[in-house]
């Protein structure tokens, strides 16, 4: 009896918490859902009405047009289909009897009047996949705006950002934690002078706000001539990347049984050759965690990108962030944006967030 | 003492002059040999590198070789390196080799983590050119100008609602999800927006935030604005009204860092023994008194790692504000006034102060972690 009680207070709180998850989970979804509709809409139609129109829902559909003659005296009280209103009634829309509406189309001069009628509109929308095919590419595009004229322009090459963005994020990647794995066995398991503080000292860079580098590191590249070129944000991210990735894969390296490296180097092996073919694979886990990790955080990154790439070989983020800035009504173009930027890191991150977790719960110190 | 090698045999006591020399020669040699050819190859490296970037090739061909130059120069670094540290004799090649494996590492966090911090510390009591000391006049600024008591107001802001609200809610999904079915399907969607940058949350949020003006026959296209009209309401520019739209951004951010609190809270969760909350629900504990009284206190160093972990972040947010306000309407931070003083008004002091500020904010985290460390780790 007492057990049939909790089951059933279990039961009861079960279907609260999915209630109350299922909320949040809509809440969470409904952001990127407007964005991946607006995408595939048509410019015109974005401008025009909210992108949840493109579900079913009431609305008003224009059934007829009427052109009042001449004849009819605007000023006062005049009639249309019956009703009597005066012009500034009739432009705030009138009701007739049977449910129609009765709407005036501009101003005085256009003696027009839309007639029209509630009706339930279903997926009646089109899609397009234009918005896409005009920010990926760097040539002229032209679309129509609200007002349906048409406006030409230069794309925005975001083809072309995609690219950096790779050229940027994938040895972005691998550099860093090559370094990284180099050093770390170095701290686990080799002897030399200043070994302890030297690791402490990586520690406590954990967290430094990589603010205090721009400045200076920027001056350093102008001096170089490394400002704008890949190689220069590559060492960059790797600077900024290292104290993670050593603190992270020392302490993965750390780990492994001391037996198996002595009897290595009882057999005459080199440290370069127990670190290519001993360490290297052992640590295949922590190295993918941290890659994933460092992936999407370069690919993601903005201030970085900003600062020692700019403009000239522009990543995803900046492009995207520049078309807020220089056309922040174009919603087809910005949405469709956002969206290339995304797709790339929502595979990786959906495909192998098992891995990222991983990383994540370990580099849970750095912020 | 990790790596034990067989001792080296010094050169016999044979002791004329002429093999010592010799020998001291060749090794010397060697030493140099070793310092150089490394150098050389990089220098090859990078001017092949740079070379290449000014070559007219096709974008897509570019980022191929530059994807394998890269990553191939590293290693190439590295054997090369390796390679001649071992020609020396063993005695030296001994000393040495540590520093082939975490010399780079430690030369590029120097040269962009450690360096800089002091580097920053002197162009912060320097003028805006770095040519003439000023004093303490960038600290005053720092410390006093409205300008940054905005900033500092509106940090105050993101640390406390923000963290409050990610890891409060990263809690309750954590908690609730792990009574269900459905679990996987309910995290993965709150953990989605992890993968999503903050200049592409930022579009979204715009997206929702956008204000057409008034007109007749005008349909809102953005959501908040849709709900709000729906609701009888008339719609704003929300992003133009302080002090609201610090809210309306530091939503964005709990959107975003929820799923991070969640995913690490429920691990911990999951470790709470099964029979410690059996026994309390026997005692007749509501699900609301267990958690406080068994559940939190379970994880609370996992909450305290999630808190400062989210605490770091609201300090140093910065794309957000760039892309949605730019820091206008009262919404500035830290961060974007520190990249407006540097890159727009290029005053490097005042830059500097500014990043010496974030840099003493963090200076407890970093105090505790490296407390921490030592705690974890006493004789290496």
């Amino acid at each position: 009896m007492a057990k049939k009680t909790l089951k059933t207070a279990k039961q009861k709180s079960t279907f609260w918490n999915n209630f109350i998850l299922i909320i949040i989970c809509i809440i969470w979804l409904v952001p990127i859902l407007g964005i991946l509709i607006t995408s595939f809409r048509p410019s015109e139609e974005i401008f025009r009405s909210g992108w949840w129109n493109v579900f079913p829902h009431k609305e008003n559909v224009e059934v007829e047009r009427i052109v009042l003659p001449e004849s009819v005296d605007l000023d006062g009280s005049f009639e249309i289909l019956g009703k009597t209103a005066t012009f500034e009634e009739f432009r705030n829309t009138v009701e007739l009897d049977d449910g129609r509406l009765i709407t005036w189309y501009g101003n005085k001069r256009t003696r027009t009047a839309i007639i029209s009628e509630v009706r339930w509109v279903g997926f009646a929308t089109n899609l397009t996949l234009k918005n896409y095919s005009d920010v990926i590419g760097g040539k002229t595009i032209s679309y129509k705006n609200a007002e349906g004229q048409t406006i030409t322009r230069t794309g925005n090459n975001l083809g072309g950002a995609f690219l950096n963005s790779l050229a940027v994020s994938i040895p972005g990647t691998i550099i860093p934690i090559l370094i990284a794995a180099f050093a770390a066995f170095g701290f686990a398991w080799l002897e030399f002078p200043g070994r302890n503080t030297v690791f402490t000292i990586i520690v406590a860079l954990l967290v430094v706000p990589l603010q205090i580098a721009l400045v200076p590191v920027l001056k350093d590249y102008v001096n170089m001539g490394l400002n704008g070129t890949f190689l220069g944000i590559w060492l960059a991210h790797t600077g900024f990347g290292l104290p993670l990735a050593t603190y992270l894969l020392f302490n993965y390296i750390s780990t492994i049984p001391r037996e198996l490296l002595e009897s290595s180097y009882i057999d005459g092996a080199s440290n370069f050759t127990i670190f290519t073919k001993l360490i290297l694979p052992l640590s295949v886990p922590a190295l993918a965690s941290f890659a994933i990790f460092q992936f999407l955080w370069l690919w993601n990154d903005y201030l970085v990108a900003l600062v020692f790439l700019g403009e000239k070989n522009q990543t995803v983020t900046i492009a995207v962030a520049r078309l807020v800035g220089e056309k922040g009504q174009d919603w087809h173009l910005m949405t469709s944006a956002a969206f290339v930027s995304m797709i790339l890191p929502l595979i990786v991150f959906l495909g192998l967030q098992r891995y990222f977790v991983r990383g994540m719960m370990a580099g849970s110190v750095k912020g | 003492m990790s790596v034990v090698e067989a001792k080296t045999p010094t050169p016999d006591g044979n002791n004329s002059i002429n093999k010592i020399l010799t020998w001291f020669g060749t090794t010397l040699g060697q030493i140099l040999v070793s310092i150089f050819v490394p150098a050389l190859t990089f220098l090859v490296l990078w001017q092949g590198y740079l070379f290449l970037q000014r070559a007219q090739a096709p974008q897509i061909v570019q980022v191929l070789v530059a994807i394998v130059w890269g990553v191939g120069g590293v290693a190439l670094l590295y054997v090369v390196t390796n390679w001649l540290v071992m020609k020396l004799p063993k005695r030296v090649s001994r000393v040495l080799q540590p520093f082939v494996f975490v010399g780079p590492a430690v030369a590029i966090m120097a040269w962009f983590l450690a360096i800089p911090v002091f580097r920053s510390l002197i162009a912060s009591f320097r003028n805006y050119l770095g040519t003439e000391w000023v004093g303490f006049e960038n600290y005053k600024f720092a410390f006093t100008d409205p300008r940054m008591l905005e900033t500092f107001r509106n940090n105050l802001l993101w640390l406390i609602f923000g963290t409050a609200f990610s890891v409060g809610l990263g809690l309750l999904i954590a908690t609730l999800a792990d009574r269900t079915k459905a679990e996987v399907i309910y995290k993965s969607i709150i953990f989605t927006p992890m993968a999503i940058s903050f200049v592409g949350a930022g579009v979204i949020w715009k997206f929702i935030y956008t204000y057409k003006g008034t007109g007749v026959g005008i349909q809102e296209i953005g959501l908040l604005n849709a709900i709000v009209t729906a609701l009888g309401g008339a719609p704003q520019p929300w992003l133009n009204l302080p002090p609201w739209n610090n809210f309306l951004l530091i939503i964005i951010m709990i959107w975003l860092q929820t799923g991070y609190a969640m995913v690490i809270l429920s691990s911990a969760i999951k470790g709470v023994p099964a029979e410690l909350l059996e026994a309390a629900r026997i005692d007749g504990a509501t699900e609301i008194k267990a958690f406080f009284s068994i559940i939190v206190p379970y994880i609370q160093g996992t909450l305290l790692t999630v808190t400062t972990t989210i605490v770091i972040f609201s300090l140093k947010t910065f794309d957000i504000v760039r892309v949605m306000t730019g820091g206008n309407n009262g919404t500035n931070v830290i961060a974007n006034e520190f990249y407006l003083q540097s890159f727009t008004y290029t005053d490097a002091g005042k830059a500097s102060a500014i990043a010496i500020v974030l840099l003493l904010l963090v200076t407890p985290i970093i105090f505790y972690n490296v407390s921490q460390f030592n705690k974890s780790r006493r004789g290496f």
